[in-house]
């Protein structure tokens, strides 16, 4: 029965609780009644006994509260009260809150929005079954200069596919896939479309683990050379055929060509990335009406496929990729002279989708984690700053009988008041941001997949409650001492705090700047890399300068003649756009990216001994019109002609460094090379050009440009048309022209050099940006402190000032000492941040960009930066102290 | 001795227990009941007599009621439960253990 009563209780407690108060007091007021009662009869006379009933009955106040503690309920209450008494003294000191309130935001907000990039990017599983059994497996030279980047998974060759999958059996399954491209053609008005695709093996989607949403996957019957069925992504069947069923079943043009839809694979599937379209089989892009025959699927020199493999349960990675290894060996002692690898090296598959962004996205968490310690210690400083001005009212509640503990727990309430306020507003924030970075950084895989969820909710409010924690508890502690007191005591006119308090500050102070100082120096390198970024030249015309993409189907660009008119005809016309200065065709823009790349031999030399490196060339197409169209310079020899075409095509235009590393001391003109790749042809040198950078930020590379004239089908061609006026504007007509040539040709990256320079620069510099937008957040957070800090001491010390001045101190005097006040404890922070910068930013960005070394341009710029931001931080409060008015100072209070 | 003994530890409930066994009473006259009961050697301090009071009523052993009291003012009333009788019984039968135990060492000597 006693739970009953206990029950009973508990409900009274609940909804009884201000009658419950009231009979308490007058409970504890009758027995106090009781107590002078028997005091007057006693023989004191009535004050007398009242004052002695009070005196023996304690603090009725305090007593109130220790009958209360006991009651159930007592705890959300006494909460409720905190939180009530918090928002009151947050809300009296406004600019205060509002300050602590918006650091706590900015830094929770970058906080959590990197967590979601993180959290979807590095640590969601993938959408597949048993997707810790899935490896990708690539080809692993091991050359040194294969492993200079750290960087050893080398594409796949088919033929090595062909021969791991049907010779070993340590692993459940393996499958391949490799990009590729189409021309959607239009059906029923829509405009053609060029489109990202895949290929893939007919067990890929089986080995994947992954259900189609409608439909099936590809038969074994169906990959093969000529095979014709496709799979649509969710994301094409949405926008394209407004999520239709009907579509399965029935036949859209790839290319020109008719293919079955057997199926639509499920949203999540966003393999391997979310821009991808659809999904062909493997076996169907070797062979007839494709630049790559059936041939190709046993050649075991050209990379490009990437391979899938599903561990049996119970056999090690090791065990079932040593027979795969042993294959390889084979193959490469099979063809000493070709690019065969050695090796092969595993990979775990979601490492491969992540890519390079991995290290960029670990440089911004540890950004962020130091953008949070500053703002926590911000709010801390400020804090301390705030607990000083409240040092008597802290001290006359303490009198009162208010527990070290509950004054404790009132400012930490405070604190995580600030906290919760600032991580709501910060997840607002988070929100628009996430969304801007998904957008905004093109290299993150799985785009569509990162939004906030209920795991990153719980790691920011973790995080809102440890800075709270952080950030109020030594504020706390420190201000509730016995030391506080003495402030009872003191009396009005002492100056400014306790000693010790105005030390933890300025403690609290050179930690921060500290910090900061570590975070701009290891941001450093990357500031500069930006800039110099900025700055490149790409070896050609880059402003005003529009390009274009297309390919000629070889359905009905059969012939070199036919691929030849539309090319030239398509020249002819542009050229003759008015405010066009020139247009020439190309594999590909510079700048754009790394493209394909060829083994090639120079005829005139002797043979390359097996174990050396093969001669590598970037490979290129270039129209007779393009060197000049995009100012890039011809060294000697010269240029292609309309002529270099049918059986005069055999001719290739080097550039300088193709010219100085294989032809060194000679002259390259009239040599000769040839490029196993295309068959037996020799190619004669005519010209050497300009070396152009294929990426903003690598080396050149050896190049190698083949006459467009030859004519061939189904490649990607490149227009690049150098224009007088705004180069976008130029595009509409061009396609216009286009589209009077054939109606049916889809255009795409319609991009000015510009934009290929932005996007080229985008990912590295977007990440580099973030960094330093954090750098400089911090910075700004830091100074927001010194002068917060400043402002309170300056504030503190009026009175002290004010005597100073009116003893006949000059301004200069009292600017100086306020100055110097605020600038020790910066210097203190700057020399141990960079003492730390030389240990631990050293060990950070040799780890993160293997740049050990630590220049001094950025050391003195951090330095210099961070001296002229405390100066300026300090010389508002100072200078205001100085102008400070005497009597006006020491007359208040 | 200058001043009345504080109350051994964890004592004040047992007494408290005790003292309302007999008839219901409000805080004053219990507090006056151990001191008497003890010819004036404890005395229980306010500010642990209200806080034990409604500890012990939070816990269901005793139950309080308002009625007049004998000033003609209406008063809190503290009672027994049935399951404060047997806690009462359980905490003589450990007090005696206790205080047994502490004899045994002291008289020893």
């Amino acid at each position: 029965m006693r739970w009953l009563a206990k029950l009973r209780m508990q409900l009274e407690m609940l909804f009884g609780r201000d009658r419950a108060g009231k009979q308490l007091d007058a409970e504890l007021r009758d027995h106090l009644e009781r107590q002078v009662a028997e005091n007057i009869g006693a023989g004191m006379s009535a004050d007398e006994a009242r004052y002695a009933a009070l005196r023996s009955f304690g603090n009725p106040a305090l007593l109130r509260e220790q009958a209360r503690s006991t009651w159930s309920w007592n705890w959300p209450e006494v909460l409720l009260r905190d939180v009530r008494y918090g928002i009151r003294t947050l809300n009296r000191s406004r600019g205060f809150s509002l300050i602590a309130i918006a650091v706590m935001a900015i830094c929770i907000g970058a906080a959590t929005s990197l967590f979601t990039l993180v959290r979807s990017v590095l640590l969601r599983p993938l959408p597949f079954r048993d997707p810790d059994r899935l490896t990708m497996i690539y080809e692993h030279f091991r050359a040194p200069a294969f492993n200079k980047d750290q960087f050893n998974y080398n594409s796949v060759a088919p033929g090595d596919y062909y021969d791991w999958h049907t010779k070993t059996h340590g692993f459940e399954d393996m499958a391949a896939w490799a990009w590729w491209n189409f021309n959607l053609s239009s059906q029923s008005g829509e405009l053609p479309e060029a489109v990202t695709a895949a290929a893939g093996t007919w067990n890929l989607i089986p080995l994947l683990g992954v259900q189609p949403a409608l439909g099936r996957s590809f038969t074994e019957a169906e990959d093969q050379p000529g095979g014709t069925a496709v799979m649509l992504t969710w994301s094409l069947f949405q926008r394209r055929f407004a999520g239709d069923r009907s579509i399965v079943g029935k036949q859209i043009r790839l290319n020109g060509k008719p293919y079955t839809v057997v199926g639509v694979l499920p949203p999540s599937f966003v393999y391997p990335t979310a821009i991808m379209q659809l999904w062909v089989p493997y076996g169907s892009i070797f062979g007839a009406g494709s630049p790559i025959g059936p041939e190709w699927l046993h050649y075991h020199d050209r990379h490009f496929i990437h391979v899938v493999a599903r561990m049996r349960p119970g056999v090690s990675l090791a065990d079932a990729l040593g027979p795969v290894k042993a294959v390889q060996y084979q193959l490469h002692l099979q063809y000493p002279t070709a690019p065969v690898a050695e090796d092969v090296a595993p990979r775990d598959i979601n490492e491969d989708l992540a890519r390079d962004v991995k290290k960029p996205l670990l440089v911004l968490m540890c950004a962020v984690g130091c953008m949070l310690l500053i703002g926590c210690l911000n709010v801390a400083n400020l804090l301390v700053a705030r607990g000083a001005a409240r040092q008597k009212e802290v001290a006359i509640r303490g009198a009162l009988g208010a527990r070290r503990l509950t004054l404790i727990r009132e400012q930490l309430t405070e604190s995580l008041l600030i906290c919760a306020i600032g991580g709501a507003a910060g997840i607002l924030l988070s929100l628009i941001a996430t969304k801007w970075l998904a957008t905004s950084w093109k290299d993150l895989p799985s785009a569509e997949g990162i939004h906030l969820d209920a795991p990153v909710l719980f790691f920011s409010c973790g995080l809102v409650v440890l800075a709270a924690l952080s950030a109020g508890l030594l504020p706390a502690i420190s201000s509730t001492g016995k030391a506080v007191f003495a402030a009872l005591q003191a009396s009005t006119r002492t100056a400014g705090g306790s000693v010790s308090r105005t030390a933890l500050r300025k403690t609290l102070l050179t930690i921060e700047i500290a910090v900061t100082v570590v975070l701009l120096i290891a941001a450093g390198p990357l500031l500069k890399s930006f800039m110099r970024l900025r700055t490149v030249n790409l070896g050609c015309a880059t402003d005003s300068v529009l390009t274009l993409s297309y390919s000629l189907p070889q359905q009905r660009y059969d012939k070199p003649e036919k691929v030849n008119a539309f090319n030239e005809a398509l020249l002819e016309r542009v050229r003759a756009l008015p405010g066009v200065l020139g247009a020439g065709l190309g594999g590909m823009p510079p700048g754009s990216g790394p493209g394909s790349d060829d083994i090639f031999y120079v005829v005139e030399h002797p043979p390359v001994r097996p174990g050396d490196e093969l001669p590598d060339a970037q490979v290129r197409r270039a129209d007779p019109g393009f060197f000049t169209a995009m100012q890039i310079p011809l060294l000697s020899g010269r240029l292609f002609t309309s002529q270099d075409r049918g059986d005069q095509q055999n001719r290739v235009i080097v550039n300088r460094t193709l010219a100085a590393r294989y032809f060194a001391g000679e002259n390259p003109i009239g040599k000769h090379i040839n490029v196993p790749v295309y068959g037996t042809a020799n190619f004669e040198i005519v010209g050497v050009v300009g070396d152009t950078l294929y990426k903003v930020n690598e080396p050149p590379f050896a190049t190698a440009y083949f006459p467009e004239f030859a004519g061939v089908g189904d490649t990607r061609i490149s227009l690049a048309v150098r224009t007088a006026s705004d180069p976008l504007s130029f595009s509409v007509p061009i396609q216009k022209q286009i589209a009077a040539l054939d109606p049916e040709m889809p255009v795409d990256d319609v991009l000015t050099m510009r934009q290929i320079i932005g996007q080229s620069l985008g990912n590295q510099s977007f990440s580099a940006s973030l960094v330093l937008a954090f750098a400089v957040l911090s910075l700004l957070l830091a100074s927001v402190g010194l002068y917060g800090v400043l402002s309170y001491l300056a504030t503190q010390r009026r009175a002290e000032i004010g005597i100073r001045i009116a003893l006949g101190a000059k301004r200069e005097q009292v600017l100086r000492l306020m100055l110097s006040d605020g600038l020790r404890p910066a210097l203190l922070g700057l020399v141990l941040g960079l003492a730390a910068s030389v240990g631990a930013a050293q060990w950070i960005r040799s780890l993160l960009y293997g740049a050990p070394a630590v220049d001094a341009w950025v050391f003195a710029s951090v330095s210099g930066t961070l001296l002229a931001v405390s100066l300026l931080a300090c010389l508002v409060p100072a200078w205001r102290a100085s102008r400070l008015d005497p009597m006006q100072a020491l007359r208040t209070e | 001795m200058g001043k009345p003994s504080d109350l051994v530890q964890g004592t004040l409930d047992l007494l408290i227990l005790k003292t309302i066994l007999l008839e219901p009473m409000h805080g004053w006259a219990i507090a006056k009941r151990i001191q008497q009961l003890s010819g004036e050697v404890l005395q229980v301090q306010q500010g642990s007599l209200y806080p034990a009071l409604h500890r012990l009523e939070q816990q269901g052993w005793i139950k309080a009621k308002w009625a007049e009291s004998e000033t003609g003012r209406q008063a809190k009333f503290y009672a027994l439960t049935v399951a404060g009788r047997k806690q009462l019984e359980a905490e003589t039968a450990n007090w005696n253990r206790l205080s047994a135990a502490i004899d045994l060492i002291v008289a020893e000597v």
